[in-house]
Parts: C-alpha cells; structure tokens; sequence
C-alpha cells in the first residue's frame, strides 16, 4: 500500500503564493462560493451520471453510475430541478470598505502588503458553514466584511500590525486557511472600528527541523498538506491529519485545537505543539525553553490552543516531527449492526490497540460510501463485487440495512502493522465482525476528503447539508447517536421539510474514556422558505440534544459565534469569567475582535 | 350508536364556546360484535400485534437474563454483598428469586383463554363495553414510535383484564401489567394473571435495596427495549371511593428515569378512563371504607362472586386518552444534562427538579382521567339525592336533574345522555338499574337502607343507613371533579367576612390547602383553579365581578346552594374529625389506634345528632384519612377556628 491517501489525491497544491508578490489571489485557483479547488468538482452529466471533474483527485474524471440513484432516492430530489448558484461575485453587493486613513497611511510605510478589493475582502469574510456558502450562491447582500487585507510574511510583520492596529484601534481578524465551520470568520455586524483581515498565508515556511528532539519550527500559515510534502522530502511527517488538512492551516489548528484522523499515534494538536509564538496587543507570548513537559503553573499553551483570534495571532509554532512510516495499510470491518460496530471500538480501546485510525460507518454512510464506487471496469471484478455481497448478506445473514463498516488505517514497519491487523481482526470477529477489505476501508476515508464537494453538488439541486461533532463517553455513544438522530428527524417533520431528511453518523475517534461522533445531515428543501433559517433551527435543536444526552459542545470544531450560546453551560460561569479576564488581560481595546467564544 | 355522549348544551342554558381542546372522540361498541359472531374464533383468530420499531418480542426467559446481567442490578448487588458480609453469588441468587416471583410470564395461549372467558362474562354482566376506537389509533402509532405506558384509571378489578382485552381486540400489542402481590393469594388465578401479563410486585419493600433494583431494572428494560406496553395504576390502588387517589409516584419515576437518561428518545404516556356505570364492588367498598375488613383475594371468594353475573351493571366506557410525551412536558423543566456527570447504572435519588416535575406530571395525568371519564345521568341524580336524604318527589328530582345536566355540559363534563329519549325515560331508567340503592315509593324517591332481620341497635341501623349513603357518594363522587372547584369558590363566598375578592380567594385557598388530600389538586395550581372557578361561575351566570369583589347574581342562587351542599357532607366530616382531635384524642395516639377511634367517636356524636347533622361520610375512613392528613400539614387551632366559621 502506498503513501496515505491525500497525496494520492491532490496533486497540485496551492503553495503558489511564494512565487507572488503583488495581491495574493487564492480565489483564482478556489472556489469564491464553494469548497476548494475551482477545476474539481461533482456534477451529473448529460446521461445523469456523476462525474467529479478535474485532475487532482484520484477518483478524477471517473463516471460515478450509483450516485445520481442514491441521490434521488435518498433526498427525494432530482436530477431535472436545478437550483444553480450566483455565477460571479457582484461587487454592489459588497458594503464599500470604510479605511481608517491613518493606519493605511502607517502600513504602507512598513511596506507590509494588502488589498481592499472586493474579491479578496469577501474571500475572507467567511468560512464554510451553510449559511455562509448559501448566501454566496445566491448573492445575497454582505452586511460586513473585512474593509482590508494584509498579508505578513513573518512573524516581525505580525508585530508591526498589531502594534499599529492597536495604536489606531483597528479590528484585526487573523485568517489561516477559511476552513472554519463555526462562523469564527464572520465578522461582528455591530464593529464599527476598520476591520482587518490578517491573512497568514505568506508566512508558511518550515524554519529549521531538529533532528535529535524530531522537532520542526514551522511558521503557523504553513497549510497542512504543504507542511507534510515539506517534511516528507526531508524523510518526516508530522501525522497530523485533520479532514481539511489540504486547505487549513496550522495556526489555524492552533486556534481551534484541532484534531487529526491519525491522532492515535500522533496525538492531537495540544500533544503536538513544543512551543507556541503569539503577537498579542499586550507584546508577544513565548515559553524560555522547549522543555517536552513542565510543572510552571497552569500551561499558558492551553490559552492559546482553543482561543479562536480573541487574544492574539499564532505565528510559529515548534512541532513534533516522526519520520515517515516505512509501511501503511488500510482495511475494513463489516458489522451486523452499529451496536456491534461500537461494542469492538470500545473493546478496541479498551485494549489500546487502535490503529492510526479506526472509524466506524453508520448504515446510512455505508450506503453513501457504496454510491461513490466508481464503474466497474471488468466484468470479474463485477462478479467478485457480487459474490462478496452474497457472502455477506446471504450467507452470514447480515441485513443490507442493518450493517455498518469501520474502516482502519495501519501505519508502522511492516511486521508491526501485520500483528497489529492480526490482534484488530480478532476482536472485531468477537462482535461479529467480518473483513471486508482494503478498497472499502480507502473509500471510507476519501469520502471524507471528498464530502464537502458533493454538499455543493446538492446545493445546485436544492439540498443542503452540513455536518457537526462531538465527543461523548462510551456508555452514551449509542444513545446520543439515535436521540440525535430521531430529534433531527423530529425537527424537520415539524418544520415543513417535506422529503425525510439523511441523518447518518460515525464514530470517528476512541478514546480511553470515550468517542468522538461525527453527523452528517441534509435535507431536501424544496418548498421551504427559508431553508437556511429552518437548517439553523433544527441544527440548534441536534446540539441541545446531543448536550443533554451527555455530548460535549464540540470535540474540534470549535465554538466560534455558531455555538457561543452554549458556553456558560459547557464551562460554568465562572470558567466563562476565567476566560473573560485573560482576554481582558492580554487585549483590553479588543483589538482581535472576532468576538468568538465568549 | 347507543353510547355516543352528547354534549350539546342543555335546555334554559345559554350556550357557551366550547374548549377545542375538549373535542372528545365518539365510542364504539365492542361487545356488539361479540353477541353477532363466534366468541371461539374470536379467541383463536390471528393476533400479530406491531412492536416498537419492529422489535422482535421478547421471551420471558430472555427478558430475565437481561435484568440479571444489567451493570445497574450488578452495581446494587456488589454494594448489598459489601454491606451485609454475604458473597455476592448469594445476593445474585436472591435476586433471581425476588424476579421469579415477581416477572410476567405473557403467554398467548392463556390470553386467547381470557378472551374467550371474558367475552362470556361481559355480555352477561354488561350491556355495552364502549372503547373511542381513534384512541386506540392514536395507542397503535405511539406503541410503533415511542415505548408506552398506560395508566388507567382503577376502580375495579376488572380493569386490568378489560384492558388487555380490549387491546387484544384491537390487535394492539398486550401490556404488562403491575399488580400488588395480594393477587398471589389467589394461586390458581395468580398464575393466570401472570400468563396474561401480569408481573407482581410487594406492597412496601421500603428499605429493601435488592428488591427495589430488580424491580426498577425489570420495568426499564421493558421500557427501554420496547418489548411490550408498560401499565400500572396511578392512584396505586382501586379507589374505594370513586373519586381519583392522590397518585403514587414510584412507578412513575422508574419508566420517566430511562428518558431523562437518554436511554429513550421519548416515553409517552397514556392515560386511560375507565367508567364504569354500576360498579361490580360497590358495596363492598362502602361496607370496606366503614371498617368490614376487606376480604382476602382468594380463588373461592371469586367463585362466590359468581352470584354477580346474574345482574346488571350497565354499560363500560374506556377512553385512551391523546398520548402525552415525556419530552414535551419536561421541555423547559428538566436539565436532563444534570444526568451527565453522574454514572446511569449507579441508583440515584432523583433531584429536586425531577422530582417535581414527576409529582406534577402524576397529577395532570390523574387530572386527563378525570377529565375523560363518561358520566352517567345517575351520577347527576346521586349527587340531588345525597343533598335530600329525606328524599324527594319524582318531578322534582326530573326538573332537577334536567337543571344539573345543563351544569354539568357547561363545565365540560363527559356527560352520556342517551339522545332523543324523554327526560322521565332516562330519569326511570337509571333508577331501575341502581334500584338497590333508590327506589321509588309514592312517588318520592329515597336511598334504599338495607334493613336486617331482627331488633336492630341504633348503631346498626347507622351503619346500615352509612352503607346506602357511600355507595350512593361513589356516584356523586365521579362528578366532583367537574364541580370542585366553582364549588370551593361557592364555599369560600358563602364562608368569607366580605365578598372582597381577596378575601374570598383567602377562603379558597384555605379550602384547596385542605381538600388537597381528598381531591386531584396540582400543586401549585391554587391560583390558576380559582381563577378557572370564577371563569366559570361568572360563564353560567352565577356570579359577577365587579372591580374587587365576587357577588352572587339574582338567578344564581340555585347554583351556588347547590354547590355549597355538594361539600357539605366534606365540610362537616373534616369537623367531626377536628372535634375528635380537640376534644377525645389522648397524646401520644398511634396511627393505628386512631381509625377505630375517631369512628366510634364519629358515631355517637352522629347517634346524638340524627336529622340536623347528615355527615355520615366522616364513617368512611377514606375522609377520616384525609382529613388527619390535611389538619397535620396545617395549625390545628387554626384550621379549627375556620372550620368552626364554615
């Protein structure tokens, strides 16, 4: 098996700004109104078959024939109602940027570069939450956006910034990668001070790599799968693999408390992290040493891990490094049922012997990921395809309905891997697990890559979706899964969404005392008025129930604006007052004024 | 349709806007087809009930293995072993017998027996057995969405197998039912309940840790699996009395406990009304509530009951009341995230919130049986009776009876008055079916007093005399709750120094505080029920309000001395019981001792006072009960200082 499957998967990246100088038009290689790359995306060609356009992923150009079915069947759409987006950005639509002349006057003079285009200042003015790439599409009126870019190219330029943003009281908002999907990027209505986009993207070399303590010094704009091509010409990695890592950044992780598929191994971004460097107002934040662990007081890192641009900009950051795994390899287990599929991740974790990763798919994923096989190209491999269903649903009696699959991700020298598959295997056949493959493991993790690609193919053919997380102990997986489940149908019925809606989940990390859920939902709305406004209720309704059924606010997503509402209850009042006094310690003006979190 | 109630407004009445919310489904007749078509092929026709989400029923054997292997009766088992010194092999095997004697053993066979049995009894026994058959709609789609729980109303044996009946009837999945272990007595019959869904549980098992959690688990896994509709009894007991029992709440918690938990997405409850039109008990119960010990339930004793199958007992109305969802009310009222921090399995008190909100959730329930009980014109004419015990003319009774049915159908009662019959036609017919306890004789109507051969002691002709007037409250009783609280605001007007409204509502709540024991009073509802009083004093006319104050009007003298006899027979019984306290009762009076002692205390002062004091109610250790009960919770001096002013 190969190298895992981003790098399969995107050829070109888009480390193309080095090379620029002038304005830093990542909207000519991105979609201004969708997920990623503008040449790659889902369509239905003229015969109504799926087709994925462009070269950049290995599924490229390949005819889909079971998606348009399972599409239809599933939303209860069709091929034939269009509901096509805005074509191009309408600059009226746009609010005209209000400078503040002094601080423009200041920072042309630090030669620091920045734009207040149109095109650069939306780009920046959202991330990919529904209702933002919604009102994209339908060129909807802008009610703030940034009124400037800048871009840093170092650490010194960040200084510079902020000291001049807090000398005029200009409102700096720090943008990594625009991946977030928790309005963290929206900007406040009611500021009324010249908001600043603070663009990272410049700022994303790799500064030294320590080979005797497997620490790299990387600058926190690098983006996640430029920063592993980096390393891995050098024979590293850091194994940190969010499912946005070829378009977020590292700050950006940072800021979240991201966490990565192969966290297993790796850990999370707060495992990862040596050292962290922020410009606050107050001055610059940094530890005296790299010491790998320390008793001084609470750990200031834990300040800036989660704290979303409210107090600062991340701006290097010391990072763990492992070299390349000598061997990887992917696998799968299907499960009669989910119940099964959750008793052996819990097993599994209880005997700590999780692979890199091990997720487990919900029966209605499962269908998802089968609509995604590409055309069988022999009829062998048809038939083969046909003797494994009949093994399975026939033979051993498993319901097509009913069963669920986990897909695995080995990684490791060789041997090591093969007992490691052996030890998974055998609990997995103790819940009624059968092995089901490599390709069917791979599948699973590039739905993940490709997901929010085929949201905007359902966004052109009236269905929206979106997905949302949590972590919950182990006892309550099961139970928060369907209560979660059965609300969001529940909400929809009351709200008039006519088709019902598609509610599926996985477990997506273990953990010693618990796992991580991932939902996916998405419904037809045709006939809904305001589909945004009813998709907004009903995903607040999810989150009270997974609340009240012991899940906690977000497991990596973070709180942004979207789930601020729920932090008193999440932390206490008091641990509200905690954060609230660091943020008025380290930025008094409210300078990093998101106004995220709290 | 025989039994469709009318609710259209009486004659003379002005007609009012009717509650939407109080549209009440129409009934079918389940027997008529019992009496067309054979009763064995009944029994034996086809019964594929749909489950909960499709789940496969469960076998009685597997159901107790899931109980015994639960964390949660494991956790119980391990703390009991620790704190007694014994292994915990022994305690799981304690466990096992303590759910042996007390799980259900649902066999279709036995039920098919019951149904066929029963279908041979309610047709000698009843004219109809009417069931609202979109209630029953509505059960069969919540039992496929939601785990359900019935909660009838209990004032008879029969209820439990009439239920069961009925939804065997209805191809509805059977229930499994809690009874009290009084049943076992009755070994042969015992079993058979237990066959047909019955599951047994200890009358007080107080401290009894084990106990409590193999009986707990046992309900919640039902519950949780859905594997078979859950039924208990509210009010805990048959009420002797007929009116609704403060309810208990052990149960009630258990099957809530599973949502609040997360373990289900929802419960819904069902309350069901059971109205029955004659009684099967009904004297027992009166000479019960006057201290004939109740007889033991034993299978000989139910073979002696046979004699009942030669009479009358009228007609049955079972409604399935709108599902109620556990959710929904405990929206807003319950932080079911305060479960969160706590281990499921590990028992728990429930927190104060929970609890209210259970206690609150128990009492509406009681309250939707009330409000869907089907009530009979008889229980209109029991309750002008119990107001002129020396009796009273034919026509009187007729004029009056027609008077109180316009009452009654402006409050929202349930009222089934056949349609199209003359007035004097329903009147003599309802006399003739409860002619043991009326009659008419030149043409006066009077309660029938059973009259024993031989020379008769005052005391016994009291007690003969107490017998006909309880069973004849049972009746008037069923539509208390309709008039309860207008009646209370008509005693508080009749009672308060001024007719200022503040101290008229003064008086009310002083009444609601002390009849909470007697009647179904949410708690904390006192404002909102007197408001609802003077709504509907003022909406028939009885009483206006100007400004500040509550007056009675010209025409609504009727009414008002109506109402204030219907709690006459409360007034002066919770007087006699505080003249009891005052004056007889020695310090350091057991619970035990006092029962047989306010009675006798009860009786002679009733001996003495014949004809102007017409409580012979305060016999009924039902109210002597609930009166001990309210004037604990209050001051005794008082109280007795109000009383003495009522």
């Amino acid at each position: 098996m190969g190298r895992s499957s981003v790098r399969v998967l995107a050829a070109a990246t888009i480390t193309m700004t080095l090379t620029s100088t002038v304005c830093f038009p990542r909207q000519e290689i991105m979609k201004w109104n969708g997920w990623g790359y503008s040449d790659s995306k889902f369509l239905f060609n003229k015969k109504g078959q799926a087709e994925f356009t462009g070269k950049r992923y290995s599924i490229l150009g390949m005819v889909l024939p079971s998606l348009q079915d399972w599409f239809e069947n599933t939303f209860g759409a069709s091929v034939n109602h269009k509901s096509p987006a805005t074509p191009a950005l309408n600059a009226s639509a746009v609010p005209p940027a209000s400078l503040n002349e002094a601080f423009v006057e200041d920072l042309k003079a630090t030669g620091i570069p920045f734009s207040h285009e149109a095109e650069d200042r939306v780009f920046r003015a959202h991330g990919h939450c529904l209702h933002e790439i919604f009102a994209l599409r339908e060129g909807k009126k802008f009610e703030r956006v940034p009124d400037m870019v800048v871009w840093p190219n170092c650490h010194n330029d960040v200084v510079k910034i902020v000291e001049l943003a807090c000398k005029h009281n200009v409102c700096l908002i720090p943008y990594g990668g625009g991946t977030s999907v928790t309005s963290a990027l929206e900007c406040p209505p009611e500021e009324t001070r010249c908001i600043v986009s603070l663009d990272t993207s410049q700022m994303n070399r790799i500064l030294w790599i320590d080979e005797k303590n497997l620490v790299a010094h990387v600058e926190a704009g690098i983006i996640g799968q430029d920063l592993e091509r980096l390393l891995n010409e050098s024979g590293y990695c850091t194994g940190h693999e969010p499912d946005s890592m070829e378009f977020s950044s590292l700050g950006g992780w940072v800021a979240t408390r991201a966490s990565g598929m192969k966290k297993n191994v790796y850990g999370n971004i707060e495992d990862l992290v040596i050292h962290i460097k922020v410009v606050t107002p107050r001055g610059v934040i940094e530890k005296s040493c790299q010491g790998p662990r320390m008793s001084t007081g609470p750990d200031i890192h834990h300040f800036i891990l989660g704290s979303e641009g409210t107090l600062g900009v991340v701006t290097e950051v010391t990072m763990k490094i492992r070299p390349i795994p000598e061997y990887q390899k992917y696998g799968s287990v299907v499960f009669p049922n989910f119940e099964a599929g959750v008793a052996c991740l819990r097993e599994v974790a209880k005997q700590r012997c999780a692979p890199a990763s091990i997720r487990l798919m919900d029966n209605e994923q499962f269908q998802f990921g089968h609509a995604l096989k590409p055309q069988v190209s022999s009829i062998f491999t048809n038939f083969v395809e046909g003797l494994k269903k009949f093994y399975i649903t026939k033979f051993k009696g498993f319901d097509p309905h009913q069963l669920v699959v986990a897909t695995l991700l080995f990684e490791g020298d060789r041997e090591r891997v093969l007992q490691h598959e052996k030890q998974v295997y055998d609990i997995a056949a103790t819940f009624g697990g059968l092995a089901a493959g490599e390709d069917n493991g791979q599948r699973g993790y590039i739905l993940t890559f490709v997901i929010a690609y085929l949201r905007d193919l359902g966004m052109d053919y009236y269905v929206v979706a979106e997905s949302f997380e949590t972590s919950v102990p182990w006892d309550r997986v099961l139970d928060l899964c369907r209560n979660v489940k059965e609300r969001i149908n529940r909400e929809c019925k009351e709200r008039g969404v006519q088709f019902q809606p598609l509610t599926s989940c996985r477990v997506t990390q273990t953990y010693d005392a618990g796992a991580c859920v991932y939902f996916y939902f998405a419904f037809n709305y045709r006939g809904l008025a305001d589909p945004v406004h009813t998709y907004e209720r009903v995903e607040h309704a999810a989150r009270e129930e997974i609340l009240a059924n012991g899940g906690s606010l977000s497991h990596h997503h973070g709180v942004g604006k979207l789930r601020k509402e729920w932090m008193k209850e999440s932390i206490s009042s008091l641990g509200v007052g905690m954060l609230q006094s660091v943020k008025d310690y380290v930025d008094p003006d409210n300078i990093f004024g998101n106004r995220n979190l709290l | 349709k025989a039994c469709t109630p009318n609710y259209s407004p009486g004659r003379g009445w002005p007609c009012f806007n009717t509650d939407p919310m109080l549209k009440r489904d129409g009934f079918e007749d389940i027997l008529e087809e019992r009496r067309n078509s054979s009763d064995l092929k009944y029994a034996l026709r086809c019964y594929a009930p749909v489950l909960y989400k499709g789940v496969t029923p469960c076998k009685a054997n597997m159901l107790k293995n899931i109980v015994l292997q639960s964390d949660q009766l494991h956790y119980v088992i391990n703390q009991v072993s620790q704190e007694s010194g014994e292994a915990p092999d022994i305690i799981q095997e304690e466990a096992s017998v303590i759910l042996e004697e007390m799980a259900h053993r649902l066999q279709i066979s036995t039920v098919r027996f019951f149904a066929f049995a029963l279908s041979k009894a309610f047709k000698t026994l009843f004219q109809h057995v009417c069931v609202n058959e979109e209630g029953i709609q509505r059960l069969q789609q919540a039992i496929q969405e939601h785990p359900v729980v019935l909660l009838p109303s209990h004032r008879s044996y029969m209820d439990f197998l009439l239920m069961s009946y009925i939804l065997y009837t209805y191809d509805l999945a059977l229930p499994v039912i809690a009874a009290g272990m009084d049943f076992m007595g009755m070994k042969f019959v015992g079993e058979m309940l237990r066959m047909s869904g019955a599951f047994f549980i200890r009358r007080s098992f107080g401290g009894d840790k084990l106990y409590w959690a193999v009986f707990s688990e046992y309900v919640k896994t039902m519950l949780r699996n859905g594997f078979a509709p859950i039924e208990f009894f509210l009010e805990g007991t048959r009420s002797r009395t007929c009116k609704s029992l403060t309810p208990k709440l052990g149960l009630l918690n258990i099957v809530i406990e599973p949502f609040f938990k997360g373990e289900v997405f929802d419960v819904n409850l069902v309350p069901v009304s059971i109205s029955y039109e004659r009684i099967l008990e009904e004297s027992l119960y009166a000479r019960e509530l006057l201290g004939v010990p109740k007889p033991k339930e034993s299978t000989s004793g139910l073979l002696k009951a046979r004699r009942i199958l030669s009479e009358d007992y009228g007609s049955i109305h079972v409604y399935f009341g709108q599902p109620v969802s556990v959710r929904s009310l405990a929206q807003g009222k319950v932080n079911r995230s305060t479960y969160n921090l706590f281990p499921r399995h590990i028992p728990r008190k429930p927190m104060e919130e929970t609890q209210s909100f259970v206690n609150d959730t128990a009492y509406r329930i009681v309250r939707l049986q009330e409000d869907n009980m089907v009530l009979k014109p008889w229980v209109l004419m029991a309750s002008l009776l119990l107001q002129n015990l020396e009796g009273l003319e034919l026509s009187v009774l007729t004029e009056q009876t027609v008077w109180l049915r316009g009452l009654a159908l402006s409050y929202a009662a349930f009222l089934d008055w056949p349609d199209h019959a003359p007035t004097a036609k329903v009147v003599s017919s309802s006399l003739a079916l409860h002619r043991g306890l009326a009659c008419v004789s030149g043409g006066r109507v009077s309660l029938v007093v059973g009259e024993p051969l031989g020379p008769v002691t005052p005391e016994e002709a009291l007690f003969n005399r107490a017998v006909s007037v309880l069973s004849c409250a049972s009746y008037r009783n069923q539509v208390l709750h309709v008039f309860l609280r207008p009646a209370m605001l008509a005693v508080a007007m009749h009672t308060a120094a001024s007719s200022k409204k503040n101290e008229v509502y003064n008086c009310f709540s002083f009444l609601w505080d002390m009849f909470s024991n007697d009647f179904i009073l949410c708690p904390g509802d006192i404002v909102q029920d007197f408001e609802e009083a003077c709504y509907l004093l003022v909406k028939t006319g009885a009483v206006q309000m100007p400004q500040q104050d509550i007056v009675m009007t010209d025409i609504g003298q009727p009414t008002l001395s109506f109402f204030n006899g219907l709690l006459e027979p409360f007034l002066q019984g919770y007087q006699v019981v505080c003249r009891y306290l005052c004056e007889e009762a020695s310090e350091g009076l057991t619970e035990k001792q006092y029962i047989p002692a306010v009675r006798s205390f009860a009786y002679s002062v009733l001996c003495v006072f014949t004809g102007n004091l017409r409580c012979y109610e305060v016999l009924s250790s039902d109210m002597q009960k609930n009166a001990l009960a309210a004037l604990l919770r209050g001051k005794l001096p008082t109280q007795k200082a109000l009383l003495a002013r009522l």
